[in-house]
């Protein structure tokens, strides 16, 4: 299977039935077509294999949340979208880094996906705030809510895995969990 | 209500659990108490987002675990721009590079600048004798300074020298414009020595021709011009020859008309293979019969044999481009040719009076 992804591109439109259908394949075929231009493109503006890797993942993640919010039109190609946000994520990166020599070496057409860059830009800050505020939350607390908000795991099942001994114990030990939670979140800058 | 059983009711409402009657008084609760829906769009936007991020741990979980089957190192291979080995060879070592090429090109400029090769017209000399001023004005100098010592005049050597003919009997001689070029006074004079005042009354640069009028006084007509004008140009390969002053006395010379134009396809010119020198310049070029076709004026110092003269056509253009007020009457050329049945021996020796030596002070 491997050998199959990576000798054929995949079409646009299978790409985003495939995002939309939770489809691994589809995203794994899509990571791999389109990996080495934005290596080009991050290696030859001063850049190192795993600055490539964190932005193609960055950008990878703008267009698997577009395609999954149904924002995505297939009006650009997506080779052309993933293009513009890699180049978009480089330059604000480079400025950030002082290293932004005033051009970027360009080996693809590009669009202006400011907006989407942006809207991503803030997500993410939220989610490190979010990562940081369930570090600090510990154990048992962060598998609780962990299992029961994000993974949709029944109260009953988390009783059981943590021992408690009803369900109301459980309840009140969740409920304390996710107001300290909130706390440690909002109490962040 | 305790705020706890508050966040579980608000849960039970977001996930469905509710049953019709408990949703309607919970929304109808909502409705009314402001407090409990800004709670609940709170918890919505808290749990949404803890969800959202659970999920995007997961895809960059998944985005990692494909990133591990990928060879990095090969792409990186593959896609970074590898500079040919002259490019790499010119970031390596350009300052070196370019102090070298400098001074390469200053080298090459300031050889070409002392050997007076930028000067275009290097190869082409023409033909005016500068008369030995660099050899000579040592020994000049010497001479004058002597001369002054003993109180005697000297006479001023000559600038330049070079040759002109007769174009009618009363004193129009035509030479080549860069013999008189610049002169102060100039002075003909004939086979036999004698030195006549003139000045050019007309002057083409552009087609190199100047005319002289003899103006001293002791100067008396010629008599009947031997040789007639041509007005076409002539053939190729025609036998051809000159008379003129490259040095004291008279110098024959005789070859043939090998071009129709002369350096770089100049049209004024013809090229001929006429031996001729530094002084020949000005002099006639004439035919066979005795026409005059040209005016001898350049040579090709880079090949040898190779000279040039001004076509007759253009010496007759100068001639009716005389103004009128420098004549006393307007020129009438020759049109009888006394010279075409002679063997050259007598043609020499019939043209010899008409032809001069011009001295430029």
């Amino acid at each position: 299977m491997s050998t199959e992804s990576k000798s054929s591109i995949p079409t646009d439109s299978e790409i985003v039935f495939g995002i939309l259908n939770n489809s691994e394949n589809a995203i794994k075929r899509l990571y791999v077509a389109y990996f080495p231009m934005v290596m080009q493109l991050i290696l030859n503006n001063n850049g190192t294999p795993d600055d490539a890797k964190d932005i193609y993942q960055e950008a990878i993640i703008v267009l698997y949340n577009k395609v999954k919010k149904g924002y995505f039109e297939l009006n650009s190609k997506l080779k052309t979208f993933i293009y513009s946000v890699c180049r978009r994520l480089w330059l604000k990166r480079l400025s950030q880094m002082n290293r932004y020599g005033g051009d970027i070496h360009d080996f693809n057409d590009y669009l202006p996906v400011e907006d989407e860059v942006e809207e991503q830009g803030e997500r993410d800050i939220q989610f490190t705030k979010m990562q940081s505020a369930l570090q600090m939350l510990g154990e048992p607390c962060k598998t609780i809510i962990e299992d029961f908000y994000i993974h949709n795991r029944s109260m009953q099942e988390i009783c059981e895995s943590f021992g408690y001994t009803n369900a109301d114990n459980a309840k009140t030990q969740k409920y304390k969990c996710l107001q300290r939670l909130k706390k440690l979140f909002f109490q962040q800058k | 209500m305790r705020d706890e059983q508050l966040i579980e009711a608000i849960e039970r409402y977001l996930s469905g659990e509710m049953n019709a009657d408990e949703r309607n008084a919970f929304e109808q609760l909502r409705r009314e108490n402001a407090e409990l829906d800004t709670r609940v769009i709170e918890h919505q936007q808290f749990t949404g987002l803890l969800k959202q991020y659970g999920e995007r741990v997961e895809l960059e979980r998944r985005l990692n675990a494909i990133h591990q089957e990928i060879d990095v190192h090969a792409i990186a291979e593959e896609v970074t721009v590898h500079p040919s080995w002259i490019v790499q060879l010119w970031r390596d070592h350009h300052s070196k590079i370019s102090v070298a090429a400098s001074i390469a090109i200053f080298a090459v400029l300031a050889t070409l600048f002392f050997t007076g090769y930028l000067n275009n017209n290097n190869s082409y000399t023409e033909l005016s004798r500068e008369v030995g001023r660099l050899n000579r004005s040592t020994t000049d100098m010497k001479k004058d300074i002597n001369a002054i010592k003993k109180g005697r005049v000297i006479a001023a050597p000559d600038k330049s020298r070079g040759t002109g003919f007769a174009i009618t009997s009363n004193g129009l001689i035509a030479t080549s414009f860069h013999v008189v070029n610049g002169a102060d006074s100039i002075y003909i004079q004939d086979v036999s020595g004698r030195s006549f005042k003139a000045k050019a009354i007309y002057n083409d640069p552009q087609s190199d021709v100047s005319i002289l009028k003899v103006i001293d006084t002791t100067f008396r007509s010629l008599g009947q011009i031997p040789y007639t004008f041509k007005h076409s140009e002539s053939d190729l390969a025609e036998n051809v020859f000159t008379f003129g002053f490259p040095q004291d006395s008279p110098v024959y010379g005789d070859g043939r008309l090998t071009s129709a134009s002369g350096l770089n396809g100049d049209t004024l010119d013809y090229e001929i293979s006429v031996p001729i020198n530094p002084g020949n310049s000005g002099g006639p070029l004439l035919d066979s019969k005795g026409n005059i076709i040209g005016i001898v004026r350049a040579k090709e110092t880079r090949l040898e044999g190779v000279h040039f003269a001004l076509k007759s056509g253009y010496l007759l253009n100068a001639i009716k481009n005389i103004p009128e007020d420098s004549l006393t009457k307007v020129p009438v050329l020759n049109t009888e040719n006394a010279l075409a049945k002679l063997t050259r021996q007598q043609q020499v020796k019939k043209i010899k009076p008409y032809v001069f030596m011009v001295k430029v002070y």
